[in-house]
């Protein structure tokens, strides 16, 4: 077979991949629609304002809720605002955790 | 058009034999162009589907959230604030919430502990989140011992873990009754953590928001687009770790094109002087280069966006989790919803393949200029 046939083979069956793998996130996820909606509305009853994903600080856990001038207010993962944020290492008790 | 094909065909076999030729050096170079691609998509995937999903779950959000502001730390809301906001025109309901923050020493886990309105757990009874059953192994029926403000520890019976498929929201939840969260903070009664306006019309959010604020300057009215423009900003490709990890990638990618712009090997400028000499064209040979790049980085593209789509949704992002989960003890497992924006992907084809390919022919181009005979000889 000719390379270029090869090569020509190869990259429609990613492409195809690809389409199919784009077509199934945005029809073959109607379950994954359910687990939203089943979400949102455990969100509405408990009355929820932020999403679970860093528990760390109460600034990371609920950043919607957050001091104003807390650190890394604008969002957990900003840049330190201050310069002495750079310098300031954890707590104690926190450094030899991984 | 059969001859416009076969041409490009037949040039494309001889790229392809050129390529294999040089085949450690190709297939290293592919491998690298594959990773540099996967990490760019694999970001861009994830913050996208991350920020729908935000979106979608947290519309549930209340309307406005009502914090009372004390020298610029949030302070506990007097309950009586409830009758004079539900009188403002326009507010459905004011409900107060209950909650704070419990840091388990054991386990070295933050919890958010919440007594929810309504009868949801009775007293000495708890409704967990999939994260806390996890990190402390307990089961429904088990008991949670939490420590109480006087520091004597209380047990609660888990009376149900929180759906899986909600972990996302409720994955290090604590729900216990008004009067068990009461006693263990030692809340005092007659305030609350801070209040949830519902508002009839969600076009009169942003009034309502500002009578508020007028009526109790020291109140911080919270409204639900916020909280959406707030994760909306922690996963834009401008916030802080995003912008360090798609620099460092893209960077990379600039090193990477650049080396290959800047020029080629005597081996390649050999290559195009016999190439001329035996009749080729100028054109033939951009030809020729030209689908080297493309069968390199076509293959590359293709093939890290694959990756990343399934490494994101398949794999829920392993690779990341380290850099996510930073040094919380309690993270969640979810799975997202796999959506691709076609922009996003078309950008992504535009910054990688597109530069690629035109620096690969740009010192093609100079070498296949000049002289046969001094490119033979170079």
């Amino acid at each position: 077979m000719r390379k270029s046939t090869v090569f020509s083979l190869f990259t429609l069956g990613n492409a195809i991949l690809l389409a199919l793998l784009l077509l199934y996130g945005r029809y073959g996820s109607g379950e994954a629609g359910a687990v939203q909606e089943a979400s949102r509305n455990l969100v509405r009853e408990l009355q929820l304002t932020d999403l679970c994903l860093f528990t760390e600080a109460r600034y990371t856990r609920h950043p919607s809720m957050a001091d104003l001038h807390s650190a890394f207010q604008d969002h957990p993962m900003a840049l330190e605002h201050f310069p002495s944020g750079s310098m300031v290492s954890p707590p104690r008790f926190r450094r030899g955790r991984p | 058009m059969n001859r416009f094909v076969e041409r490009h065909r037949s040039i494309l076999d001889f790229a392809l034999s050129s390529l294999l030729r040089r085949k450690g050096k190709n297939i290293s170079l592919w491998v690298v162009y594959t990773l540099i691609v996967f990490l760019i998509a694999a970001i861009v995937f994830y913050t996208h589907a991350l920020k729908r999903e935000a979106a979608m779950i947290l519309q549930g959000a209340p309307d406005i959230v009502v914090q009372k502001m004390v020298a610029g730390r949030q302070d506990l809301v007097p309950v009586g604030y409830v009758g004079k906001i539900a009188a403002i025109r326009g507010v459905g309901a004011v409900r107060p919430r209950l909650w704070g923050y419990y840091y388990d020493a054991v386990t070295g886990a933050n919890y958010t502990l919440m007594a929810p309105d309504g009868s949801l757990p009775g007293p000495g009874t708890a409704d967990i989140g999939s994260g806390v059953a996890r990190t402390l192994r307990v089961v429904e029926g088990d008991f949670l011992p939490i420590r109480a403000v006087d520091g004597v520890p209380t047990l609660f019976q888990v009376r149900k873990v929180l759906p899986y498929a909600s972990e996302l929201a409720t994955s290090d939840l604590i729900l216990l009754s008004e009067d068990d969260l009461r006693a263990l903070f030692a809340f005092p009664r007659g305030f609350a953590t801070d209040l949830a306006v519902t508002v009839e019309n969600p076009a009169e959010r942003a009034t309502v928001a500002a009578k508020i604020a007028a009526q109790f300057p020291e109140s911080r009215p919270i409204l639900n687009s916020e909280i959406l423009r707030t994760y909306d900003s922690i996963f834009d490709w401008r916030g802080g770790m995003m912008v360090v990890m798609l620099g460092v990638a893209v960077f990379s990618f600039v090193i990477f094109a650049w080396d290959k712009a800047t020029g080629l090997s005597a081996e390649e400028r050999r290559e195009i002087g016999i190439l001329k000499s035996v009749g080729w064209e100028t054109g033939d040979v951009l030809l020729l280069k030209f689908w080297e790049g493309a069968a390199i980085s076509l293959a590359a593209f293709l093939c890290g966006v694959i990756l990343a789509y399934v490494q994101v949704f398949f794999f829920s992002a392993s690779l990341f989790e380290p850099a996510l989960k930073g040094w919380a003890v309690l993270y969640p497992r979810f799975k997202l919803v796999p959506d691709v924006d076609p922009y996003q992907l078309a950008v992504l084809f535009f910054l990688t393949v597109v530069p690629y390919t035109v620096a690969t022919i740009i010192p093609s181009w100079r070498a296949a200029t000049v002289d046969p005979d001094a490119a033979m000889r170079s």
